[in-house]
């Protein structure tokens, strides 16, 4: 089985003690402690200002990842087909809809309705960078990033060109976080690109696969892994911040892991 | 490079469970969408409801995902000999290699709607035993699914809103064309929610009538419920009579969250890219199946959209005045009325208009037209600005 090749020219990273992928790297690598506290988001200054009010964390972190990824990749967001992908979309928009229809006043606000779209974060995306590429939103539950791998990796040898993914999670407030706990928000974006380029970090081969998933070596780590699905990408990006070769398995469903193949 | 072929497909919606009922409604112009008060809504609208949902009982191994989408959902599967078809197809290839990609919008919400209700007044919590996982969130059909045929292969769910049914057969078309899988089960689910139906009223975007697209005096959607489920498969050599999806086309606006582009730009470039995919030119395509929303800025964009990449001779027509808008389904519900107009040789009219709105310069058909065809498109556009355009394709003897 040939698997899905692609190179990884651009990683955008945004997570409690990770603030971004070039400070994160040597944190991924065991050199310098994990320190887990809330990231800090930044406000999302590509969309119009009267957008920037509307929207919550999960674009906030969704854009954050996204530009890095792609100025990493030294690529115009523009020109990248996108895939997002997120466990619950935006998660605190959700519950005020929840609390709001479970009250005596149910009117919801338009902008409350339409950001409650699993796909608003692309929505704002392709306004703020002008994008008109395809674009895909997804949900897995746990398995969401190594879907969203697939599904990048797919488009990037389908249309023969450079994508994005971006993963993002965020928690809801109670009481849904008591049966569906997400303990920090974290994102990551990714460039990934059917051809090697000065800016590829690595070439990775993608195949579905039966092996027991990886876990990460640091106890802090492992369990940003087990309780963030957008984290199940952290024995990649270990491998990566190291530069180390070979394969590794990650996390996707009931038997079935997605095994990457890393080289050069 | 393997065709995709639609090896079989059912859908259930407001016009029946099953391909049966849905043919002879298109076929007898007869239209699912009735005025009610649904649920504890408190306020009469037009709906396109699927019939016994409230009494229909989810299989006792799959209780966990008990839900109104995944009822649908089961209640799809079971129809047309659809599920011993897909366990056919399971045999042949292995559990691990056929996929699930569903498209939904709001996937169980309801569930969760109505334990806010019962929220404990003392601690706050939800009520004991609501699931989150296998109802409420977006995942949960497709895990449903998988489950449901005891599968082992990839799987997840797309959310693009009313573009999520169509998007799913082009994630199925690129893994099957790289090798991964061998066949997919694919196609949307989206059933009535309170979400739904207060969100579409606060944007005044819900008509007060079951819905006219393309009519002068249009004015917005009817809301309707709907399961959609296709078995896509690679095939090496298609045969005479096949349906083929032959072409994908998707695109972005990046124009607004809730309103298309005025030219309908990312319309034109979601079905210019299917016309690439397919290697089509415009006057290969014999019949489109439109978005037709019957919203007053949707139909317009798409009539702009249409008329810049085929001009105005096309003929084409929405069938949501038959099923009304289901959302995350629509996409999968469009792709079958296509391959039913392939397979029978007719053009849906489209129904409850009166009077089509001058301004539209579209071949928009009324009546049904008998017709062989070779190649139909489908449109699907949602929230955000994301687009679909399908095209399937009968291979000729």
């Amino acid at each position: 089985m040939n698997g899905l090749t692609v190179f990884i020219d651009g990683i955008g990273l945004l997570g409690p003690g990770l603030p971004n992928w070039d400070e994160a790297r040597p944190i991924l690598r065991g050199e310098a402690p994990l320190v887990l506290a809330a990231p800090t988001l930044p406000a999302p200054m590509a969309l119009p200002s009267a957008e920037r009010r509307r929207v919550g964390l999960p674009v906030k972190l969704s854009m954050a990842v996204g530009f890095e990824a792609a100025k990493h990749a030294g690529i115009d967001p523009a020109h990248l087909p996108n895939v997002f992908s997120s466990t619950g979309g935006d998660c605190d928009n959700c519950h005020m809809i929840l609390e709001a229809l479970a009250s005596n006043d149910r009117q919801i606000s338009p902008t409350r309705f339409h950001n409650s779209v699993h796909n608003a974060p692309s929505g704002y995306w392709s306004i703020a960078t002008g994008c008109r590429e395809a674009s895909t939103s997804l949900c897995a539950f746990d398995a969401t990033f190594a879907a969203a791998l697939l599904e990048t990796a797919s488009q990037a040898c389908a249309y023969g060109k450079p994508c994005l993914l971006v993963g993002y999670d965020t928690a809801y407030p109670d009481p849904l976080y008591s049966i569906r706990p997400i303990p920090y928000t974290f994102g990551i974006g990714m460039v990934l690109s059917p051809r090697r380029s000065k800016h590829s970090l690595a070439q990775i081969r993608l195949n579905l696969s039966t092996a027991s998933p990886d876990s990460c070596e640091s106890p802090q780590m492992e369990s940003l892994r087990t309780s963030l699905p957008c984290a199940r990408s952290l024995p990649l990006l270990n491998r990566l911040a190291a530069k180390k070769h070979g394969t590794v398995t990650l996390d996707y469903l009931e038997e079935l892991s997605m095994q990457v193949e890393l080289s050069a | 490079m393997q065709a995709i072929r639609l090896s079989h497909f059912t859908m259930s919606s407001a016009l029946g469970a099953g391909l049966m009922p849905t043919l002879t409604r298109l076929q007898t112009q007869d239209g699912g969408i009735v005025r009610k008060r649904w649920e504890t809504l408190d306020f009469d609208t037009c709906i396109g409801e699927v019939a016994g949902l409230d009494d229909f009982a989810i299989r006792a191994d799959l209780a966990r995902f008990d839900c109104r989408n995944n009822r649908l959902a089961q209640l799809a599967l079971e129809q047309d000999g659809f599920a011993q078809t897909v366990r056919e197809a399971i045999a042949r290839y292995g559990r691990h290699r056929v996929g699930v990609f569903l498209g939904t919008s709001t996937s169980g919400i309801l569930t969760s709607e109505i334990a806010y209700r019962h929220l404990d007044p003392v601690t706050g919590l939800l009520p004991p035993g609501h699931d989150y996982r296998h109802t409420h969130n977006s995942y949960s059909v497709a895990d449903f699914v998988r489950h449901y045929f005891n599968l082992a292969g990839p799987a997840f769910v797309i959310s693009t809103a009313c573009s999520s049914g169509a998007k799913a057969l082009g994630s199925a078309q690129r893994l099957i064309q790289a090798g991964l899988i061998d066949a997919a089960v694919v196609g949307g689910v989206d059933t009535l929610c309170l979400t739904t139906l207060y969100g579409f009223n606060s944007l005044q975007l819900v008509s007060d009538q079951p819905c006219r697209p393309f009519d002068a005096h249009r004015n917005g959607i009817s809301i309707g419920e709907a399961a959609s489920f296709i078995l896509l498969e690679g095939v090496a050599a298609p045969q005479a009579g096949d349906i083929l999806l032959t072409g994908v086309g998707e695109s972005s606006d990046a124009h607004h969250m809730s309103s298309p582009h005025p030219d309908g730009l990312g319309a034109r470039l979601a079905m210019e890219g299917a016309l690439a995919q397919a290697g089509l030119q415009p006057q290969d395509i014999d019949y489109i199946n439109l978005h037709g929303t019957a919203t007053p800025s949707n139909d317009s964009a798409e009539a702009k959209g249409v008329e810049a990449v085929f001009g105005s001779q096309t003929p084409c027509s929405s069938t949501k005045g038959h099923t009304g808008h289901t959302l995350g389904a629509a996409g999968g519900v469009e792709a079958i009325i296509s391959a039913l107009a392939l397979q029978h040789q007719f053009m849906p009219g489209g129904i409850n208009t009166q009077e089509l709105d001058p301004t539209l310069h579209c071949n928009y058909l009324l009546t049904n037209r008998s017709q062989a065809m070779h190649h139909v498109l489908s449109n699907s556009f949602g929230f955000g600005g994301s687009n679909c355009s399908l095209i399937l394709s009968q291979v000729q003897p």
